[in-house]
């Protein structure tokens, strides 16, 4: 065996130039595919992230998944009731209290309550709309990521006496108002209060910095006219990647609607899986082209070798050693373009991970200032798995047709 | 003498639309220790014949058994066995290994067979150049040997396991008169003082006239020298 690979170094180091052009093909498609891979996973794993930390974890709300059974449903034995009017039901969670004791009790993570309403806020004349969300700081600090986004005060700043509201950067400067303006919010139920802004904060996502007012959960009873209520009990939970069993048991325990992040961006994650199915298909393509210079080289090699493989059939080589020594001959340039393909690779890596730029404003909803990376030694492995597959198969074929030769058709051509 | 060939009715007809016969009907017996001439004029089945005793063509008919053993039914594998430890080859042209050194060509065969350690294998491969008078030219390249030096080689790497039957096919065909002598005089040494067997074709009416026995080919058919 170790005869075998002497030789097919020898096969190799004979054709200079065209092994360099080979191995430099292999090691660009394995570099690119690398640096593409760290470029993509990178980007994905930022995005979420992003997802993770800006959204509860498990969203219960005072929602079902069905509508509710009716009273004259329970009533009569009927197989259709037509004309009913349904019963109104009580809006909110109810019981909040018991609700809330009974997560406490088993979920691995933080709670939120929260009673959110539509609103409108009146500044000097202007009528911004945005949804009124009614907190208790404390809890919500531990939960919601909004925590580290305030440019001025926090939700701390809304215990502090009086009515005091927190509201976006963006809608400060919609509105004309900054710190410690008084607005007037009018909520739909037509409660209007005036509330002294405590807090500004921004957190890039244009949505949540214009439309977004929060408020302590007692004012937020008060305007939307509705004491002791809350409609939202939002959870942080210790590992994201359990939401979706956290929620499952939680709307069984309380009957409300809970939705994992997971459900709530089904399609955006779905996105990411087609985004990863286009890049693998495209750097499977780059290393594809690679092969085929593989291909190439190892045919030309068996054409230009053929009298040597007549020779040495002829001393007593099989038709295995000749197969064998073409599929070494791919395979070993597809392991030197991998070696180098590792380190284009890294290099491509680290180069971008020096790139910076400032992306703001209204073209990109969210702030990115330098190019997400992830490393993986996985990314490694597969490009160079991948590699040395395409490698093999375009060293077998020609290793195929090598080894098939006649050396009586060599030898007598050879005059 | 045991029989180290015996064919019976040995026959290769090339498959075509108009099928060409290359060897027909040989039965011969060659023995240890002869140096056997394969004669006849271009195109009478010389070489073919001696690439079937060489197993590297197979017999579309007949038999042929080496050392005694049959070799029809042989698979490829076997057949490699055979040609790398009791066959040696040297063709008309030396049909060296040009990327590798006169020594590395001698040992490549050895290596395959791997019967002997690397020291053992340098041993024998300094001593067979030697005695071809090789010994200054151990790691040159075959290029940068003349052409009566390359046939040497060739024939030190035949010998390489040992064989006892060395096929060469027109092994002067390409060298002047005063190579031709001194690998012919090669050949014959190996007869008379290795026991060996050798199976030569060739053109060469003086080198047949000294060979222990002839066969002479005419359109594929044994006839009288």
């Amino acid at each position: 065996m170790r005869l075998i690979l002497a030789l097919a170094l020898t096969h190799i180091r004979g054709r200079g130039r065209q092994t360099l052009v080979a191995i430099i093909g292999v090691a660009l498609g394995v570099g690119f595919s690398i640096a593409m891979a760290a470029l993509m996973q990178g980007g994905e794993d930022d995005f979420v992230a992003r997802l993770v930390d800006t959204m509860p974890h498990v969203d219960i709300t005072d929602e079902y998944r069905t509508a509710r059974r009716q009273p004259a449903q329970d009533a009569f034995a009927a197989v259709r009731i037509a004309g009913l009017r349904p019963k109104d039901d009580r809006r909110g969670i109810l019981n909040p209290t018991e609700a809330t004791a009974m997560l406490r009790a088993w979920v691995p993570g933080r709670q939120a309550l929260s009673l959110k309403t539509q609103g409108v806020v009146r500044y000097a004349g202007r009528d911004v709309g945005i949804a009124i969300i009614g907190i208790e700081p404390q809890a919500e600090m531990k939960v919601s990521s909004l925590a580290k986004d305030f440019r001025q005060g926090s939700f701390t700043s809304l215990i502090a006496g009086g009515n005091n509201i927190v509201v976006g950067d963006r809608l400060a400067q919609r509105l004309g108002a900054e710190l410690g303006t008084t607005v007037t919010v009018v909520s739909s139920t037509g409660q209007s209060r005036a509330f002294k802004i405590v807090g500004l904060f921004h957190t890039g996502t244009t949505a949540r910095d214009e439309g977004e007012g929060y408020v302590l959960l007692k004012n937020a009873q008060i305007l939307s006219e509705r004491p002791n209520a809350i409609n939202e009990i939002r959870l942080k939970l210790d590992d994201p990647s359990a939401a979706p069993q956290v929620a499952r048991r939680a709307e069984a325990q309380l009957g409300y609607k809970a939705v994992a992040w997971q459900e709530a961006n089904e399609s955006l994650l779905e996105a990411l899986v087609i985004r990863n199915i286009i890049m693998y298909t495209v750097v499977g393509a780059i290393l594809l082209v690679a092969g085929f210079g593989i291909f190439n080289i190892i045919s030309t090699i068996t054409h230009e070798k053929a009298r040597d493989i007549a020779i040495l059939k002829s001393l007593g080589f099989t038709e295995t050693d000749m197969r064998r020594l073409f599929l070494l001959e791919g395979l070993a340039l597809g392991a030197g373009g991998s070696l180098i393909g590792w380190a284009v690779g890294f290099c491509l890596c680290f180069a971008m991970s020096l790139v910076r730029f400032e992306l703001s404003g209204a073209s990109v909803a969210q702030e990115i200032t330098r190019l997400p990376l992830a490393w993986s030694i996985w990314h490694y492995l597969i490009a160079a798995g991948f590699a040395l597959v395409s490698a093999g198969v375009a060293g077998y074929l020609p290793a195929r047709q090598a080894a098939r030769l006649h050396p009586v058709d060599i030898i007598r051509g050879a005059t | 003498m045991s029989a180290l060939i015996e064919t019976i009715g040995l026959t290769r007809v090339l498959p075509a639309a108009v099928p060409v016969t290359l060897v027909q009907d040989i039965t011969l017996t060659i023995g240890e220790g002869e140096f056997v001439a394969i004669t006849g004029p271009s195109g009478s089945g010389k070489s073919s014949l001696l690439y079937l005793l060489g197993l590297l063509d197979r017999p579309t008919a007949g038999s042929l058994a080496i050392s005694g053993k049959d070799t029809a039914g042989l698979s490829e594998r076997e057949r490699a066995e055979i040609r790398l430890a009791t066959l040696g080859f040297v063709f008309q042209f030396h049909f060296l290994l040009p990327e590798f050194t006169v020594r590395e060509n001698v040992e490549i065969p050895m290596r395959r067979l791997g019967r002997l350690g690397t020291a053992a294998m340098r041993a024998r491969s300094t001593e067979l150049l030697g005695a071809l008078g090789l010994a200054d030219h151990l790691d040159k390249r075959p290029d940068q040997l003349s052409g009566g030096q390359r046939q040497r080689v060739a024939v030190a790497r035949s010998l390489a396991n040992d064989p006892p039957l060395i096929l060469a096919d027109e092994p002067t065909g390409s060298l002047d008169s005063r190579n031709s002598e001194q690998v012919f005089a090669i050949l014959d040494a190996l007869v008379r003082e290795r026991g060996k067997t050798v199976i030569a074709v060739t053109h060469d009416t003086e080198m047949a006239a000294k060979a222990s026995r002839r066969v002479h080919l005419v359109d594929g058919r044994q006839a009288e020298a």
